[in-house]
């Protein structure tokens, strides 16, 4: 399951993939979620295959986790589903193989899990396995240190997350410190579909661009390929749909998968 | 600077999602004002005096006194208004968020008491009030949800994993992420993340601080033992803290062995983990925790619905492995029995959780002259599951 000929750092692929959906005349980079071990494992591998056949610049790659307190019911229950369709992290690593040649892989974990495998030894094993960065939705920047430090000695991005309650000076020190991109959560709020979001986002977006060094994605509550279109038209670099997708890898096969992800991907033209 | 820790040795933290971070601080900087602030604490401690009953009384139990052949004393928590210790916490959030400008609250709920006491509070303060409860622990205390509904708090079920504590604590942590500008969270016992393990020691350490000073009083002398049942660990928190500092005074924490530590079935991380056994993070703070080799947070049981829950508070893991407090636990079927005897033989019956602490003291009667135990609320909440289960 190794990846041993990519060489390049994570943060650098991931730059790369911004880059090249720009030179592609994206608007955005598209990044679409999808939960490792959902509906099965050998599902999960091929949605991820549909998601790039799809035009996926990056995957984001959820391992799931009993109790996630920043996903809503829907990400909720593909992480029980996942596990009691019996996903280990082992096999989890295997959907990321999957793809991690062809586009970066961002995985997206709790931290219990990650401290559970000891810190060294999961970073050692997305290197291993060709994942480019790591998103840890509750780990906040106060308790982020022996993450940062394992991420910074692998070249793994470690991509923090900012929302709309973050105060200046906050938003400040974690855009300064970030890796990889910056994930701008759109609304107050957990992951899930909405029609629409309870703030001002192009400002959020405008002072969260203010002071970056690296691209800002913004997620949580993207539903539609319009929403897509109006994040990037509100100033996202990156646009990351999660429940969107898991409930469609819970309707849909791959095939009707990588139609909704080009739709997407088409909006974002 | 402020003065509410955020680490107990190793443990504790604020593992929450970047929305909640800036209402952490805010909560953190409201305690440690309202701490300091002589309104505040006059306003809360003639609500504990005149609307809870405090202080309540600490009773020497003759009768388990002499079956165990030394004083025990029981601190009456199940006296308080709402019949746990449960509504100190309830009532000093409650006015914390009022003073906050908070309008709505948010609780979680096992076994129906903190529930019940927080409902309490809003009712009497006038705030809005929305409790999570799983649907198992619903059926189980099916008049607790009566009593919260009649307080005019809006009772929603959790159906997911096992349906109790642990899924509604999570349900009601991503209620405040989406209304965390005008809801104020009351956490129940002293876990999630900080400032909440300290902020709930210090409201609770209101029952340790009478109980000193009565027992004194009432027989001259600090106790061997304090003896407390452990969930989260809020009235043990509360009854420990000021005896840690007396030397010769032993704290013995009780959780559930539910059937059996060995088969998996229970609700005891503090006991199974042993001393600098394995740590993990749940609901926002890192401690000892019951979670599966990759990192899952495995599902707690006890016949007790407010002991039944995978975590214990972090500054409980660290009086473990300081060594200054012991960590013990007590079977289903102990719990059950000391139930039904101490109703018997004090005419006061006891919740399931209070029970623990006693099956502990009923095993355990050598080696001390004198026990303080945490009765930490009543068991009328319990009668229909333990006389089902006593088979009665």
């Amino acid at each position: 399951m190794t990846a041993a000929h990519v060489t390049a750092p994570g943060t650098e692929r991931i730059a790369e993939a911004f880059a090249r959906a720009h030179a592609d005349g994206r608007r955005a980079a598209l990044m679409p979620y999808m939960m490792a071990g959902y509906p099965d494992v050998e599902r999960s591998r091929e949605i991820a295959a549909a998601y790039v056949d799809g035009g996926a610049d990056l995957i984001e790659l959820g391992i799931p986790f009993s109790d996630p307190l920043a996903d809503g019911p829907v990400i909720h229950a593909a992480a029980v589903a996942a596990l009691e369709a019996g996903a280990t992290l082992h096999e989890c690593l295997t959907v990321a193989a999957a793809v991690a040649e062809r586009v970066p892989v961002i995985l997206m974990s709790y931290i219990n899990p990650i401290l559970a495998r000891g810190v060294e030894r999961f970073c050692d094993e997305l290197v291993a396995t060709g994942v480019c960065g790591l998103i840890v939705p509750d780990l906040p920047r106060e308790e982020s240190g022996l993450v940062t430090a394992a991420c910074a000695a692998r070249g793994l991005a470690l991509v923090p997350l900012v929302a709309p309650t973050t105060p200046p000076d906050r938003m400040t020190e974690i855009v300064a410190a970030a890796t990889g991109f910056i994930y701008t959560v759109a609304v107050t709020g957990t992951t899930g579909e909405r029609t629409g979001s309870d703030g001002d986002v192009p400002a959020l977006l405008a002072r969260v661009r203010g002071d970056a060094r690296v691209p800002v994605a913004l997620g949580f509550g993207i539903s539609t390929p319009e929403q897509a279109s109006a994040a990037a038209a509100a100033g996202a670099e990156g646009v990351i749909v999660g429940s969107r997708f898991v409930r469609a890898a819970g309707e849909a096969d791959a095939v009707a998968i990588g139609e909704l992800v080009r739709a997407f991907a088409t909006a974002l033209r | 600077m402020s003065g509410v820790p955020h680490r107990f040795g190793p443990y504790g933290g604020q593992y929450v999602p970047e929305t909640l971070m800036p209402a952490l601080a805010e909560l953190e900087q409201a305690w440690v004002e309202a701490a300091a602030d002589a309104q505040y604490r006059h306003r809360l401690d003639t609500l504990l005096n005149t609307y809870v009953g405090r202080p309540s009384p600490l009773y020497r139990a003759e009768r388990l006194s002499a079956r165990v052949g030394h004083d025990v004393y029981l601190k009456r928590e199940d006296l308080n208004h709402t019949g746990a210790h449960k509504i100190n916490n309830a009532l000093g959030q409650a006015l914390l968020a009022q003073r906050m400008g908070k309008t709505r609250i948010i609780a979680e709920t096992g076994a129906g008491q903190h529930g019940v006491a927080t409902a309490t509070a809003c009712a009497l303060l006038a705030l809005e009030c929305v409790v999570y409860m799983g649907t198992e622990d619903m059926r189980r205390q099916r008049p607790n949800v009566q009593r919260m509904e009649l307080l005019g708090a809006r009772v929603v079920g959790v159906d997911a994993g096992a349906r109790t504590l642990k899924e509604a604590v999570s349900a009601a942590i991503r209620d405040w992420v989406t209304n965390v500008r005008d809801s104020h969270y009351i956490i129940g016992s002293c876990v999630g993340p900080a400032p909440y393990p300290a902020l709930v020691r210090d409201l609770q350490r209101v029952i340790g601080d009478e109980a000193r000073a009565q027992v004194l009083a009432a027989a001259g002398r600090l106790p061997d033992r304090v003896i407390a049942c452990v969930g989260g660990g809020s009235n043990a928190i509360g009854t420990f803290t000021p005896f840690t500092d007396d030397a010769g005074v032993a704290l013995v924490g009780v959780e559930a062995a539910g059937e059996g530590i060995e088969t998996g079935h229970h609700g005891a991380p503090l006991t199974a983990g042993g001393v600098g056994g394995p740590a993990g993070v749940l609901h926002g703070s890192l401690s000892a925790i019951m979670q599966s080799e990759d990192g899952q947070i495995l599902e707690a049981h006890s016949i007790s619905a407010g002991l039944d829950y995978p975590g214990a508070g972090p500054e409980h893991a660290w009086l473990r492995d300081s060594g200054r407090a012991e960590y013990v636990a007590v079977s289903d079927v102990d719990a059950l029995a000391a139930f039904a005897e101490v109703t018997r033989l004090e005419g006061i019956i006891p919740a399931l959780e209070s029970a623990h602490a006693l099956a502990w003291t009923l095993a355990h009667p050598e080696g001390s002259g004198l026990d303080l135990i945490c009765l930490s609320g009543r068991g009328d909440k319990d009668l229909a599951e333990a006389l089902e289960k006593l088979g009665r």
